[in-house]
């Protein structure tokens, strides 16, 4: 399974159903996934990918779409 | 040592609910209340000024307390939203108390000021015997556009820490500062307040847990061992996901951010106050204290049935 699998598998198993938007849209301003959930989704990451996700890297602007997401794990993992 | 001898607080009379605020924000109210848990808040009448405020909270906790002001040693009082750059309200604070002379202290750290001071106050205690902390806030003068407005209350609070006697013992605190992401809320002149609330959220999703998480593992106290966790009211969903990461129930935290809202440095001690008033009984296990503001500054603050 590809690392942009693995993601779309969290996120869709965080707002419980299938992910209609693409790679490069906005998970947030789609309305997939909140603020609260977007921390559960880092400490998902974390755990599928074996990472330690700093606090500083926590910002919604790393996270905000498949996209971002697996350029953050390509380069942190 | 150091002892949590009483709170107090005062809370402005007129009632703002969602619906009032709706015009203004363009939030809608049930919208308001899902994301945050915030029913009604209150604001200041134009009278009122956050020394006002801070003299009321400040007199009912001495009140609760059965102490003269004469007795208060020194003043901490936190305010982010006080209204002009310098003099902060403490002096004026302690002035109105009858108390001139009395050192008076600003602490301006939105949010996490009242914990930061009570943290303090258990520090000086030794030297000054009975220093009062006040959290005053006129949050509905800074925060007036339609992204924050809804989410903020006024109000006041206030703890008496007392080297003496107390109905429980300070017992550690744990203290956290970090600029990484101080311009994600903050408050510039002339302009209103900023938040990047995702951030914000996302910072104190993981900052607050683990504060309250590192102070009970060195203390050797199970997170379900504590009595109550009384958190800055910022947002009810925030307080639920600190509960679920420490471990507890989520009515172990007493909250009360539905009727005030987020009344920033004042919510901490506008809380405990009512917890106190609702069990004045001896304290039965630890309570934890915690905040996260602007800066960033978190922390977290244990207290123990006295011995």
């Amino acid at each position: 399974m590809n690392k942009q699998t693995r993601i779309t598998e969290i996120v869709e198993k965080l707002s419980g159903k299938p992910l209609a938007i693409g790679a490069d849209e906005s998970l947030f301003e789609s309305g997939v996934l909140d603020s609260f959930a977007l921390t559960d989704m880092v400490s998902a990451l974390e755990r599928e990918f074996s990472i330690r996700i700093p606090d500083s890297d926590l910002t919604p602007r790393k996270f905000d779409s498949i996209a971002r997401i697996e350029a953050y794990i390509e380069t942190h993992s | 040592m150091a002892y949590l001898r009483a709170f107090g607080a005062y809370l402005p009379t007129r009632v703002v609910d969602n619906a009032e605020l709706a015009a203004q924000t363009g939030a809608g109210a049930e919208w308001i209340v899902r994301s945050t848990g915030i029913e009604q808040r209150r604001f200041a009448a134009g009278h009122e000024s956050v020394a006002s405020l801070g003299v009321a909270a400040a007199q009912d906790c001495l009140e609760n307390a059965g102490m003269s002001p004469r007795e208060v040693g020194m003043l901490l009082v936190a305010c982010s939203s006080a209204p002009c750059r310098f003099p902060g309200p403490a002096s004026s604070i302690g002035t109105d108390l009858g108390i001139p002379g009395v050192p008076a202290i600003d602490l301006p750290i939105a949010s996490a000021g009242s914990l930061f001071g009570m943290a303090l106050a258990a520090h000086l205690v030794p030297a000054y015997r009975n220093v009062l902390v006040i959290g005053t806030e006129i949050m509905s003068r800074v925060a007036t556009e339609g992204d924050t407005a809804f989410l903020f209350g006024d109000g006041a609070g206030a703890c008496l820490v007392s080297a003496e006697s107390g109905f429980a013992e300070i017992r550690d605190a744990l203290l956290s500062s970090d600029a990484e992401f101080a311009d994600a809320l903050r408050l510039d002149l002339a302009a209103p307040l900023y938040m990047e609330g995702r951030t914000i959220i996302m910072q104190a999703s993981r900052k607050v847990p683990r504060a309250i998480t590192e102070l009970l593992h060195r203390n050797r106290i199970p997170p379900l061992d504590v009595q109550v966790f009384l958190m800055h009211q910022a947002n009810l969903n925030l307080i639920a996901r600190v509960a679920q990461t420490v471990g507890v129930p989520q009515e172990r935290f007493s909250c009360n951010i539905q009727r005030f809202g987020n009344t920033s440095s004042a919510s901490l001690l506008i809380a405990a106050a009512e917890w106190r008033s609702q069990d004045p009984s001896p304290l039965a296990g630890p309570a934890v204290f915690a905040a996260f503001g602007a800066g960033l500054h978190w922390g977290a603050l244990l207290a123990v049935p006295k011995e």
